[in-house]
């Protein structure tokens, strides 16, 4: 009797882990390395938004107020992370300024699933001239480089947060549009979808009861790179002094605050850049965490 | 099909010992082939049947070493081609086992052939590959042997690629290709469940004819008894990774002992019967090979089960009769206690495990 | 052969199902014009299973979409109960589509993963609802009995949760519970295994009996066809061939193909036998089928006259209806018209 039977093609065999052929399976599982990345993502992006939300009431310094101390180094006196060149407390202005990387992220994203994810499962379900009209539209959208647009946008509207967030929303129309017009068109090829017709379902039901839930999976996984993408966009925006109008606080227009000082005051730039690169991050790992967890479940 | 004489003058060509192969998935460790063992002479076929998840295809990639990653053969498994433990075979060795001693067709042709080159070029390459031959002599064989498998205009077909082929031919190039290098061995694992009646009717008289002229082994997988029931020369049947039955052929229809056996050909709707005959099916469904219990894997679904059925798990083992055929069950049909079993939980209206058996159904068919 | 003609109809109050000169063709994905299916016409009687049985490709599954509407057929006309449903548009005929229903071929495609049970049955009954929401939960509730899943637990489940067989189950409660006439029914058990198969079989028996309904059986499984079918239509490549009471067609075959495909079949007795290859050959393309008789390219009975005159569907012996020139009358006129004994 040979003790190693590998199987499995190669010299590559299962290590003799089982004694007898009866007793209970010893055979190693392999383990999955264990992902911290999208745990703590999670609890960062929680920070910041509660942050944002609560600004007001948190004891924070008024983030416009200025001060004595120019350009502080963060642990000195009552700032904790410091003042900027005009002496305003950073890691308020931090804090207030995540209400604009929020609303942009979380506002331009949400308006731009909803109108995209309409379109493109309209795009998908009815094909022929609905299709083509959408897809036309989606693809002139795409066909601007987006910085330019957006440059374009602000330079034809005035800079303000509704604006910005509309913009913005509009860059992102394309990336839901298309997710979703595709797995549309996948799903309307399965046969539950000819049973609703069926039953005499209309095409607005078969749409919200059969295909939405559906579609709206793969579609939460994009939704948080997007967000990434677009909190990216608002702080390049309001770096080129483009973005919400100053005193408003944004990271971006801190950065670009900073960008003189930055030798000799290195937190000025370092401190909302950290925040910038922290949530970004967290909406990158989330992103990839929920396509990973999505992956396997639609593979059941 | 092989005659008296091939019997009679054949060797062991494959011998299976206790057979296990487990796989690692993340709900556990599932025993997909549960302690098989299985002896096959050359020149004779033998039916492997079974219902998804019974372990019949696992059973058929462990003899060609072509497992998935998370498979794990547990020691003490063997696996002889003509005495040769073929766990022993290195990889350099392998690749010329594989294709000359033992080949295999799948149910999809599109398994075995590649999309991007012509079907002449396939089989120049395996020919060229195992048998060294020249070009002109490959493409020589090629010829003759996609003749063989019975393909009309083989030099223009032998030009063309895979898609251009419908189904049924496509099949036969997979054939071609697996009798290429003559082996002594060919798995066919489910060859014509994908196939038309009719072209599975081809299909299968051309693998019996190939077999006749080349007196090479077979193994014929598939979940359908109509097809092995005149074809194979005898039959192993499956259930829940292990072998519940197998015997001749005939012996097994004319006189089978497990009651899965009897109750998978009851389910069967035949030709021979008149209309809404009312099938008798099985109730439940196969179990799920996650650590299963210490007990007979057909017990919760079996109109003979027992208390014994439920804590003891049956051995296959031969009948007094007849030393070919054997059975695992505690019970079987046709014995005083199968009988008496049988007798008793109709009389219950229920079986051990608590399954309602009634008197009607799993008897014959009626 | 060629399946035009129709002979083979009744003349009956009681035919709920009248398909007639029905045609499909559409645009291959190469550009050409596939015709799926040629000039098909057949009825039903109420509480008649009408198998339809053939090879793929032969437009069987066509011919259900096309009676179904998804979508509607190149030409030809299907009444349900004495309505024109292919003159039906938009919610004239999403109002209609109670009366008609279907069981499809796949379980695990044919639900919505994302949905429960309860919720899967109940959308015909709420889309067509005039019933209240505790009417439609005892509705629900009962015929997941009838399909005999477990009342208490499936119904909150969803349906990776169930095997092939129990999804189809679930497929066939969906359908009933609208009190369908006529049910079309394409490939149900194909996906399934034998000791599976077998209960599905019986359930439809069991609610063609209890809710008297009209049903179309689709398979290309011949022994399933005839086990539960009355009357069947045999097809190829777009066309019929024959059509007669499932017990005389099986027991003495009159048109070329059909003795092929009964021979073709494997029988589970190794007494039975092998015949030798009933048909050499494959299927012609349905984008190029052959003149006069599609099926001349195979048949082993083959004339001159079957590339230029396409057969039309006649009576060809008492009840038996045939689209070919030379149907096999031999066999069937023989006295043995019950059934092949055996068993």
């Amino acid at each position: 009797m040979t003790d190693v039977v590998g199987h499995t093609g190669s010299a590559l065999s299962v290590p003799p882990t089982v004694k007898s052929a009866d007793a209970a399976p010893v055979v190693k599982r392999r383990r999955r390395r264990r992902d911290y990345g999208a745990p703590l993502g999670a609890v960062w992006l929680g920070l910041v938004v509660v942050g944002a939300i609560t600004a007001d009431w948190l004891p924070l310094a008024d983030p416009n107020e200025i001060g004595n101390v120019f350009s502080a180094t963060p642990g000195l006196g009552d700032h904790l992370l410091g003042t900027d060149i005009l002496g305003r407390d950073i890691l308020s202005r931090c804090v207030y300024g995540a209400r604009i990387s929020m609303a942009v992220g979380l506002g331009a994203t949400a308006l731009a699933m909803v109108v995209g994810v309409a379109f493109g499962m309209a795009a998908g379900y009815f094909r022929g001239a609905v299709d083509s009209t959408i897809s036309l539209f989606v693809n002139f959208l795409m066909a601007f480089p987006p910085l330019m647009f957006l440059i374009a946008l602000v330079a034809a509207m005035r800079p303000s947060l509704t604006n910005l967030v509309l913009g913005l929303a509009l860059l992102g129309i394309p990336n839901f549009a298309r997710i979703a017009r595709a797995n549309t068109i996948a799903f309307a090829e399965r046969e539950f979808v000819t049973a609703s017709k069926a039953l005499g379902a209309s095409p607005f039901r078969v749409l919200t009861r059969e295909l939405l839930a559906n579609v709206m999976l793969p579609v939460m996984s994009l939704m948080l790179v997007v967000m990434a993408a677009l909190v990216v966009a608002e702080g390049s925006l309001s770096f080129l002094g483009l973005g919400v109008p100053p005193p408003t606080p944004s990271w971006g227009g801190m950065l670009a605050d900073g960008r003189s000082q930055m030798n000799e005051h290195p937190h000025l730039v370092m401190i909302p850049g950290l925040f910038f690169f922290l949530t970004v991050f967290a909406f990158n790992r989330l992103g990839d965490w929920a396509r990973g967890r999505i992956g396997r479940e639609s593979s059941l | 099909m092989s005659t008296i004489e091939a019997r009679t003058a054949s060797r062991l060509l494959l011998q299976v010992r206790n057979l296990k192969v487990w796989f690692d998935t993340p709900r556990g460790l599932v025993r997909a082939v549960d302690g098989v063992d299985l002896d096959l002479r050359a020149g004779e076929t033998l039916g492997i049947v079974g219902e998804s998840g019974s372990g019949k295809s696992v059973l058929s990639r462990s003899i060609m070493k072509i497992l998935a990653p998370s498979a794990r053969v547990l020691p003490g498994s063997e696996i002889r081609l003509k005495g040769l433990d073929l766990a022993t075979v290195s990889p350099k060795q392998n690749k010329h086992l594989w294709g000359v001693d033992l080949s295999m067709v799948f149910q999809d042709p599109m398994t075995s052939l590649t999309p991007v080159l012509t079907v002449g070029a396939q089989l120049t390459e395996t020919l060229r590959f195992h048998l060294g031959l020249s070009r002109d002599q490959a493409e020589e064989e090629a010829i003759r042997l996609l003749t063989l498998v019975g393909i009309p205009e083989p030099a223009k077909r032998a030009k063309q690629y895979p898609h251009n082929l419908s189904g049924g031919m496509r099949q036969r190039v997979t054939i071609a290709l697996a009798i290429s290098c003559s082996p002594e061995l060919l798995i066919a694992d489910e060859p014509t469940t994908a196939l038309d009646v009719t072209v599975q009717h081809q299909i299968l008289n051309l693998l019996e004819r190939l077999q006749a002229d080349s007196g090479m082994g077979m193994v014929l997988i598939t979940h359908d008894l109509g097809v092995v029931a005149g074809r194979a020369d005898s039959i192993a049947v499956m259930y829940a990774g292990r072998i519940v039955e197998k015997a001749p052929t005939k012996r097994l229809f004319s006189n089978m002992r497990h009651p899965y056996t009897r109750a998978l050909i009851d389910a069967i709707p035949r030709i021979s019967h008149p209309s809404h005959t009312r099938l008798a099916s099985i109730p439940g469904r196969p179990p799920v090979l996650i650590d299963p219990p210490q007990a007979c894997g057909f017990a919760p679904r079996c109109p003979s089960a027992q208390p014994r059925c439920l804590s003891e798990t049956p051995v296959l083992e031969p009948t007094p009769i007849d030393p070919a055929h054997a059975s695992a069950c505690f019970f079987p049909l046709g014995t005083p206690a199968g009988d008496a079993a049988r007798e008793n939980n109709i009389k219950a209206g229920v079986n051990a495990a608590g399954t309602a058996v009634n008197a009607g159904e799993s008897t014959d068919g009626r | 052969m060629a399946g035009s003609g129709t002979a083979h109809l009744r003349a009956s109050d009681d035919v709920v199902l009248d398909v007639r000169n029905l045609t499909v063709e559409y645009v291959g994905r190469r550009g050409e014009r596939v015709f799926a299916v040629s000039d098909v016409s057949f009825d039903a009687r109420r509480g008649e299973t009408v198998g339809l049985v053939g090879e793929s490709g032969c437009g069987k599954s066509s011919v259900a979409k096309a009676i179904m509407q998804l979508p509607p057929p190149t030409s030809g006309s299907v009444l349900v109960d004495g309505v024109e449903v292919t003159a039906l548009k938009g919610s004239a005929l999403r109002r209609r589509r109670d009366k008609l229903q279907m069981i499809f071929q796949d379980p695990i495609s044919s639900l919505n993963p994302l949905r429960r049970v309860k919720d899967i049955i109940a959308e015909g009954l709420r889309i067509h609802g005039e019933l209240s929401k505790g009417e439609i939960e005892t509705r629900v509730r009962t015929i997941i009995e009838r399909v005999g899943l477990d009342p208490d637990t499936a119904p909150d489940r969803r349906p990776h949760e169930f095997s092939g067989g129990q999804c189809q189950r679930i497929s066939i409660a969906r359908a009933m519970v609208l009190d369908p006439q006529v049910v079309i029914c394409d490939e149900p058990v194909s996906a399934l295994d034998v000791s599976v198969q077998a209960q599905i079989m019986n359930l439809l028996e069991e609610m063609k009996a209890r809710y008297e309904l009209t049903m179309v059986f689709i398979a290309h499984d011949l022994a399933v066809i005839k086990n539960l079918s009355d009357r069947v239509v045999v097809m190829y490549l777009g066309k019929i061939c024959e059509v007669a009471d499932s017990d005389a067609l099986f027991a003495a075959p009159l048109h070329p193909y059909t003795r092929a495909l009964i021979q073709s079949i494997p029988e589970p007795d190794p007494e039975a036998g092998i015949q030798e290859a009933a048909l050499s050959g494959d299927l012609p393309s349905p984008s190029n089928p052959p003149s006069g008789c599609r099926f001349r390219t195979r048949c082993p009975r083959v004339q001159d006259i079957c590339s230029r005159e396409e057969p039309e569907i006649r009576e060809a012996a008492p009840g038996r209806f045939a689209a070919c020139h030379f149907p096999l009358l031999e066999a069937a006129t023989a006295p043995e018209q019950g059934e092949l004994a055996s068993a």
